[in-house]
């Protein structure tokens, strides 16, 4: 017996990007403006999808897949009563979405009749931000009560975004929350991030997100 | 953590190498790294021995080789390494970096045997 060193050099995660691109080439096709939504449990994901919904839902058709680790459709049903197609995605326990998960997700979806798609994936801080899934922009909702202490607990997540949500901003009286504080380590993590501050319970902040994802799907189809 | 699906992807790229180059056997697994990629090396390393069974990766070595952070401050240009925590440029106390090393995660190579009558 020799023992004989084969070179490599592959990604870790190549399979999963290769996937992932083919998610991206079929969203491309339908036109379908993607968004991958992480946040820790609680922090109002599908609250902030609704919003979405109800300020976007007469111009634009969205459609939701919802990623859970336990075989639920809390979420989606959510969704579908907003008058959304959603598909339920189950990781079967895993801690994040993965491009393979999403691209079965994909095809349940009427893609031809949506604008956009809108990934909820499992909330979890840490997972997710390994796994590229094909969606156009990442996005983090963050929340108040969470603490001003995360993006130094859970630094990967945020250098991957394109644009923050801080929700529940009307709990700031409430709360011990430092806004510098997050925004300072959100700032040594991705300089310069979107962030908008807003709260689902009250409306309030959520035009700006509105007026800025309009102009990111304007600008998307003028792409094209 | 997501070190399941990780010990996965790294078993099937490297039976799929070991099959290209006729391996009997693979020995050792070399793995780069880098500091800011969250994997927990233990929790690979007991993974690995449970899904290599009945492979001929079982009983490989998995060498981790750690690339530390090395990121660059955007105002003086500075080149500075950091710990765990987070930390503004050293010169010149700016937040604003972008990272030039560290978030390598990838399959160096492996090592493999063959069998004698293969090799002649």
């Amino acid at each position: 017996m020799s023992a004989i060193r084969v070179p490599v050099v592959e990604k870790i995660l190549s399979a999963n990007d290769r996937m992932a691109d083919e998610n991206r080439s079929l969203l491309d096709e339908n036109h379908v403006f993607s968004i991958n939504i992480m946040a820790s449990p609680g922090a109002g994901k599908t609250s902030f999808i609704l919003q979405t919904i109800k300020h976007l839902g007469k111009e634009l058709k969205i459609g939701v897949i919802e990623g859970d680790t336990a075989p639920v459709t809390i979420d989606a049903d959510k969704i579908t009563k907003a008058g959304m197609p959603a598909v339920q995605i189950n990781t079967g326990g895993d801690c994040h979405l993965e491009a393979a998960m999403l691209s079965d997700g994909i095809k349940q979806l009427p893609l031809s009749d949506i604008d956009v798609m809108i990934v909820e994936n499992v909330g979890n801080l840490i997972c997710p931000a390994a796994w590229y899934l094909g969606t156009h922009i990442n996005l983090l909702v963050a929340s108040v009560p969470e603490g001003d202490d995360k993006p130094y607990k859970y630094p990967n997540i945020y250098r991957g975004l394109n644009v923050m949500i801080i929700n529940k901003t009307d709990l700031m009286p409430y709360v011990e929350y430092n806004m510098d504080y997050f925004r300072k380590g959100v700032e040594m993590l991705n300089p310069g991030l979107i962030t908008f501050p807003l709260s689902c319970r009250t409306g309030e902040g959520v035009d700006a997100w509105i007026t800025w994802l309009k102009a990111q799907v304007k600008q998307y189809r003028q792409g094209k | 953590m997501h070190e399941l699906s990780v010990t996965e992807s790294i078993l099937d790229i490297a039976l799929e190498n070991a099959n290209k180059a006729h391996a009997s056997k693979v020995t050792e697994i070399n793995l780069v790294i880098g500091q800011l990629s969250s994997i927990v090396d233990d929790s690979i390393q007991f993974y690995w021995d449970t899904i290599s069974e009945g492979t001929i990766c079982l009983g490989a070595k998995l060498n981790f080789k750690r690339i530390p952070a090395l990121l660059k401050c955007q105002d003086c240009q500075n080149e500075f390494s950091i710990g765990k925590e987070l930390a503004p440029c050293p010169v010149c106390g700016s937040y604003r970096s972008s990272i030039l090393q560290g978030e390598e995660f990838y399959l160096d190579s492996i090592e493999i045997e063959k069998d004698q009558e293969e090799i002649k």
